[in-house]
């Protein structure tokens, strides 16, 4: 049986040359880099070093990265750090979108209904772009915030970041963008882009599980979000995980170095399995963009008629790992909250599959799916009343 | 969510039993809400006797909606309208060793088809409905 990853936005593998950079630092140069010996010291410019690299990536200074657990605590810390100062100066309104990663969703609703902040979740369109118009309607001068993600990570809009960081520096409103998708596959400067905080995790570019960082311009002093010792300039408490943080500096030097050749590449075959797709199942509808404005490696479509875990466990049997947007995939009754804000109906959204491509992903594997996948939703629409509802009423039955 | 399916569960699922309509059927029942992810229609012929001798069920809805809905008809097949009324969502489960919790309510909702299904078949032979209450799992 055939072996198809296509989940690579949930995860990707650590590439062997992140690991084996990564390596030395938990056996040998095992050292607490706060430690005043010699033996420490290897520990910190290990740090140093991929804090260059990280900064060098994104355009930013290296004193303007700091490492966290992950992308979901950098989020936290950006959010909850920026709010809670903010208040002192009066401002007390946060500004989002409706189709964030539930790591800024559920923080801002947090902080709504815990602290009394206000939260203005704006609208994006049917295919998942925020519109300028709407942020400016929903600035006030309470605004202490504004955070918009950079790329989605189920239908793979990428955002207008530049045009709204613009908009925010006029204005002296920090901007926020959560980029733990985006800047795995894109290129991103955040001088030129006007951004002023970042949120990256290791694990979607080939990096370990378990490190982020956040990017802090400048100047910006957010609230501490880790309460603790005085690592990272006193403004993020923990031993620093020196293996991971290895792992994300190489990660990302590679992800930088490679982004020529692996764009075009993974671009051209998520075309191929997207044209594929709708050549060959009737009534698929795409959700998302086309070409350049979606994420090089991300197909998102709904099959009316066909539930989404249905679809990913008959995909499973042929070897074929997905995604689904499906409330049969999580704990709620509710389907996918991005699907349902590009006006998708209930029935379309618990029909997704989210297939996401990457650097192991060859032209056979998308031919492979393109084989399985009509037989599998034919299939599954023929035993669906839903599927037999929908025909009648476009009067093909 | 595949880890937590029982292999009754995913054989029911991957080759469910009794899939289809049946054109001039007794009885016709449907549950659940497109909303939720779950809609269930079922189909009974019954003879003179009120034996179910036919049963096949349509469904739209995850892989323990579509498991439940093959077992339930495997369960009423060749029994009596009465005893058929008496499944409960507990003995489909049961019958598939287990739902997982959240799923507890793919079961719910083929008792109901099948109450529906049945009540269909009441009304039409002049027997008086019965009342049926929504219930969790």
């Amino acid at each position: 049986m055939q072996n198809v990853y296509m989940d690579y936005t949930a995860t990707t593998p650590t590439s062997p040359e992140v690991l084996k950079a990564m390596t030395p630092y938990f056996t040998e140069m095992f050292g607490n880099p706060s430690s005043v010996y010699s033996f420490s010291r290897k520990s910190r410019e290990a740090i140093e070093k991929a804090r260059g690299q990280v900064a060098a990536a994104l355009n930013a200074e290296p004193g303007e990265i700091y490492f966290t657990s992950s992308g979901t605590e950098a989020d936290n810390w950006a959010l909850k750090g920026t709010l809670e100062k903010a208040r002192a100066a009066g401002k007390d309104h946060l500004i989002t979108t409706k189709i964030e990663h539930h790591a800024i969703l559920h923080t801002a609703a947090y902080l709504e209904k815990l602290h009394g902040f206000r939260v203005t979740y704006l609208p994006v369109d049917s295919e998942g772009f925020v519109r300028m118009d709407d942020l400016e309607a929903a600035v006030t001068d309470k605004t202490a915030l504004v955070s918009v993600m950079f790329a989605n990570n189920e239908v793979g809009t990428i955002e207008p970041v530049a045009e709204i960081g613009a908009f925010c520096r006029e204005r002296g409103i920090p901007f926020h963008t959560d980029a733990v998708q985006a800047a795995a596959q894109l290129d991103i400067d955040v001088k030129a882009m006007n951004i002023d905080m970042l949120s990256l995790s290791a694990h979607k570019m080939y990096g370990p599980k378990g490190t982020g960082a956040l990017y802090l311009r400048k100047g910006l002093r957010p609230e501490n979000f880790m309460h603790g010792g005085a690592q990272e300039h006193g403004r993020r408490a923990s031993t620093e995980n020196v293996a991971g943080i290895v792992g994300l500096g190489a990660a990302i030097e590679i992800m930088k170095a490679r982004l020529s050749q692996d764009q075009p590449r993974i671009s051209a075959l998520r075309d191929k399995l997207t044209d594929g797709i709708l050549a060959r199942i009737p009534h698929a509808k795409l959700n998302g963009a086309r070409g350049e404005k979606r994420l090089p490696n991300n197909v998102n479509f709904s099959f009316i008629g066909v539930e989404g875990e249905t679809l990913l466990l008959d995909l499973d049997v042929k070897g074929i790992s997905g995604s689904t947007g499906s409330a049969c995939s999580s704990e709620s009754l509710d389907p996918s909250h991005v699907l349902l804000a590009l006006g998708l109906s209930h029935e379309l959204a618990h029909g997704s599959l989210r297939l996401t491509l990457g650097r192991m992903t060859t032209e056979e594997q998308v031919d492979y799916v393109l084989e399985v996948l009509p037989e599998i939703v034919a299939r599954r629409r023929a035993m669906s009343p839903l599927w037999e509802d929908y025909l009648k009423q476009r009067g093909e039955n | 969510m595949a880890l937590d399916y029982s292999q009754k569960v995913m054989d029911h699922f991957a080759n469910p039993r009794n899939v289809g309509e049946i054109a001039d059927a007794d009885g016709v029942g449907e549950a659940g809400n497109p909303k939720c992810g779950d809609i269930m229609k079922i189909y009974l012929k019954v003879n003179d006797a009120g034996v179910i001798e036919d049963v096949k069920f349509k469904t739209f809805g995850c892989a323990s909606a579509i498991a439940s809905s093959s077992m339930a008809t495997e369960l009423i097949k060749g029994k009596t309208v009465d005893e058929a009324w008496d499944l409960t969502n507990r003995a489909v489960a049961e019958a598939l060793d287990g739902l997982p919790p959240i799923k507890m309510h793919c079961s719910v909702l083929a008792e109901e088809a099948i109450h529906a299904a049945l009540n269909d078949y009441r009304a039409k032979h002049g027997m008086a409905v019965i009342p049926t209450e929504k219930h969790e799992d």
